[in-house]
């Protein structure tokens, strides 16, 4: 049944693999993928342990209904200690790897040591081994799958591993699996490639027994009938991530020439229905009707020929606004080579916007570029530098170190013009005009980020009646709630039920897409709650789940706290306080964040959360999560 | 009865494999994609994906080969059906069959196929896109042609004829 997977603790350095039952206690209190991640790792991660360095623990890990009767239940997650922010590494993927895990057997793996020489991880029914990939270090992203398939003689093996970036320790490297199935942030990648970790191969026969079968089908079809009926999935079925960028461009929010402007005017081109010239179909994760990006074959240049998956949003900036490129041709290039070499498209972009920008003011001159002229616009600097970074070649070795040590490199002048937070850049995103998703990048347990708690329906200006329904549930908030994205009254609390809800749908492994991301009615806490008794028999209230993500969420930010973070990490750059915005709609245009504003957010947001006034989870509230001896690790 | 007939569209196929696990749930109560009569072939370099599964074949060589007459086919829904109290376990019919349709269960120590699910398809039903649909025959033949005809009929309007 779908409570009898295992947790494995392997040692690369003496080659022990211990396999445990995975406690009910443990189900009860984390219920399992990112959740318990985070507990396992202020457990098995030493405090203040080289992120790079074998004490370091890397976690893999399904979520509770990952292949069972739940839509999208895709989802494998990444846990480690952070090479990019020294804090807490979290990443979480698509794909067909965790389901796979699954009827292997396993859903949690914890990986510590250093191999000698490079090696991969096979798991088959029940049994891990050790396997050399001396033949395959060196390779790519999708030749390693391509390989490690041949050499166990079986196409239906999943994939999960690093390509040249990982290898090559670059701070925002991925772990991936299928052509674009990205752990995309916070470098474990590079904790992969500093293990000689090149891969986990999986292939399981084990049935995943349904508590409740019928029911749960039926459930399962109501749950996608649910997700699919709304708008937004609609569009995403026709067009992908990409839609985002139309609206968020035209609006005024997203970040052009680094930080510099907030719209990036005559992009046509790279604008999502420019797509289907290069699509030969959509593509979907395990179960998900959502299928919400193309298969997309390169049509121009010397990736002509090429088959590649996305590009979704991210990478619209990445290689579009960020850098001030127009192509549709080099956001299919840029973001085929991020998969291939198995670096986050988000990081990279920014990165090479912030160089760009660093360029612009002469702080990088041509003799750190060994001539490439990184100029605004330059599609071929751009795709230059993606590879130079991989490799780590002159001015992309100091990028590829990430944002803060890159900055100590080129000079304190330099810093001033970062866009991160807690050393991680930030997305694409502007958002000087919208407080709510200021908070959310500021307070995020993973650096700058919008996957863990952006209140993205902020943006509709939906009804109050719609927010009350969303936002009070499930712990009956009564507080203050505003549906003007220009505000700053109520945000906090929309950005820590964001960040519980997204916590809880990567606890079971279901995708954000399914969850109140973009839409207001897609299922949320009741539903979890419901899918996971009909398909493991476990009872959860919707107050429990709440409870669960709290609890994980909670777990995160000690790990953070334990890691030296303080108060003055959940900040913004000052650009977002000091520079108002420059273009766009009026209701974008001219904005700024107030400081003195920002800075009640952020105490409100505290106080939600049963926090300090410098952001400490209180004992009484660890003491109810029943999570105390997390403290006493600290 | 016996009209509709399972037609598969790989263009529309996005690969999830939904119908797979909605198969196994359905006939076994679990989630094993070994257990499932659909599975998706996937071309994962190339994104090119195929659902296969049994084509109800009319001279069916499973039924040809099994020395028990445990396999027959049914009027109703036009289907190829095992009957498990005839059935002796020799695979013979796993060895035949052109598509790779027919399972082997060695936890029941059952072969297994698709039954249609007596009339309701449950990966037609799950599938979104339609990449595997339930269909009447004639509709099928029609719709074909229409879509065939239409590259034609633009032609001669584009030449005002």
């Amino acid at each position: 049944m779908a409570l009898n997977r295992k947790i494995a603790y392997i040692d690369l350095s003496t080659g022990d693999v211990k396999i445990e039952a995975i406690p009910l206690e443990w189900r009860r209190k984390f219920i399992g993928g990112r959740g318990l991640d985070a507990y396992l790792l202020n457990k098995h991660c030493p405090p203040g342990a080289d992120p790079l360095g074998p004490d370091n623990v890397l976690l893999i890990s399904a979520g509770l209904l990952v292949g069972t009767m739940a839509s999208a239940s895709a989802r494998t997650h990444v846990m480690a200690k952070s090479p990019l922010t020294n804090l807490l590494g979290s990443a979480n993927m698509g794909g067909f790897f965790a389901p796979e895990m699954r009827w292997a057997g396993f859903d949690h793996l914890v990986i510590r040591g250093r191999a000698e020489k490079p090696v991969y991880l096979y798991i088959h029914n029940g049994a891990i081994e050790l396997r050399s990939a001396e033949n395959i270090w060196g390779s790519g992203v999708y030749d390693t799958q391509d390989l490690i398939r041949r050499e166990l003689d079986d196409p239906e093996t999943q994939v999960l591993c690093i390509g040249q970036a990982g290898e090559n320790r670059v701070r925002f490297a991925c772990v991936m699996t299928g052509r674009k199935n990205a752990a995309g942030r916070t470098g474990l990648g590079a904790v992969m490639g500093s293990k000689n970790l090149k891969a986990v191969a999986c292939r399981g026969t084990m049935s995943i027994a349904i508590k409740f079968p019928e029911e749960a089908l039926e459930y399962n079809k109501q749950i996608i009938d649910q997700v699919i009926s709304t708008k937004v999935s609609q569009i995403m079925q026709r067009w992908g991530t990409g839609f985002i960028f139309g609206v968020t461009n035209t609006t005024g929010l997203v970040r052009t020439r680094n930080f510099q402007y907030n719209q990036l005017p005559n992009s046509e081109d790279i604008e999502c229905e420019n797509l289907d010239k290069y699509s030969i179909g959509l593509d979907g994760c395990f179960g998900c009707q959502v299928h919400c990006r193309h298969r997309y074959i390169i049509k121009e240049g010397p990736y002509a020929g090429t088959y590649a998956q996305g590009p979704e949003y991210t990478s619209q900036g990445a290689f579009g606004a960020e850098v001030g490129c127009r192509s549709m041709n080099t956001v299919l290039v840029g973001n085929h080579l991020v998969n291939d070499y198995g670096m986050d498209t988000l990081e990279v972009g920014s990165m090479m916007a912030w160089a760009m920008e660093l360029y612009e003011k002469g702080l990088i001159t041509d003799k750190d570029t060994d001539g490439l002229k990184l100029e605004w616009g330059s599609d071929e600097a751009v795709i230059e530098l993606v590879k130079r970074i991989a490799f780590r070649q002159n001015i992309g070795d100091i990028l590829a170190e990430g944002p803060l040590p890159a900055a100590k490199r080129i000079g304190p002048e330099s810093l001033k013009y970062l866009i991160h937070v807690k050393g991680m850049s930030n997305l694409h995103s502007d958002e000087r005009a919208t407080p709510a998703l200021a908070l959310n990048i500021a307070v995020s347990s993973r650096g700058s980020d919008h996957l863990r708690g952006r209140p993205a329906i902020d943006l509709y200006n939906l009804p109050m009646k719609v927010l009350d329904k969303v936002y009070r549930n499930p712990d009956g908030y009564d507080g203050p709630l505003t549906n003007s994205y220009s505000e700053y009254e109520g945000k906090p609390r929309m950005v820590m039920w964001q960040e519980l809800v997204y916590m809880a749908v990567d606890c079971v492994g279901i995708c954000k897409y399914h969850t109140v991301f973009l839409s207001p009615n897609h299922p949320q806490f009741k539903e979890f709650a419901r899918l996971i008794y009909l398909n493991t028999g476990l009872e959860f209230s919707e107050k429990d789940i709440w409870d669960v993500a709290n609890r994980g969420y909670t777990a995160e930010r000690l790990f953070n706290l334990r890691e030296g973070m303080t108060r003055k990490d959940d900040w913004l750059p000052d650009r977002y306080f000091d520079e108002p915005t420059k273009l766009g709609l009026p209701v974008a245009r001219g904005k700024c964040i107030d400081r003195e504003k920002f800075r009640t957010m952020l105490d409100e947001y505290y106080r939600l959360h049963a926090w300090d006034a410098n952001g400490v989870p209180t004992a009484e509230l660890l003491e109810r999560l029943q999570i105390s001896d997390l403290m006493t690790a600290a | 009865m016996a009209n509709k007939i399972m037609i598969t569209d790989p263009e529309k196929c996005t690969g999830c494999r939904l119908c797979e696990i909605v198969c196994s749930v359905k006939h076994n109560g679990v989630s094993n994609p070994t257990l499932a009569r659909i599975h998706v072939v996937k071309w994962d370099n190339e994104g090119f994906y195929m659902p296969m599964r049994c084509q109800q074949c009319q001279d069916a060589p499973c039924l040809a080969i099994c020395p028990k007459g445990a396999i027959y086919r049914d009027p109703e829904l036009d289907s190829v059906r095992i009957d498990h109290e005839l059935c002796i376990g020799c695979k013979m019919c796993v060895q035949a069959c052109p598509f790779g349709a027919m399972g082997w269960n060695p936890e029941r120590g059952r072969v297994f196929k698709c039954d249609l699910c007596h009339g309701e398809p449950q990966c037609v039903r799950f599938c979104d896109m339609k990449a595997v649909d339930y269909v009447e025959t004639t509709r099928l033949q029609t719709g074909k042609m229409r879509e065939a005809a239409e590259s034609y009929s633009e032609l001669m309007r584009r030449h005002g004829k």
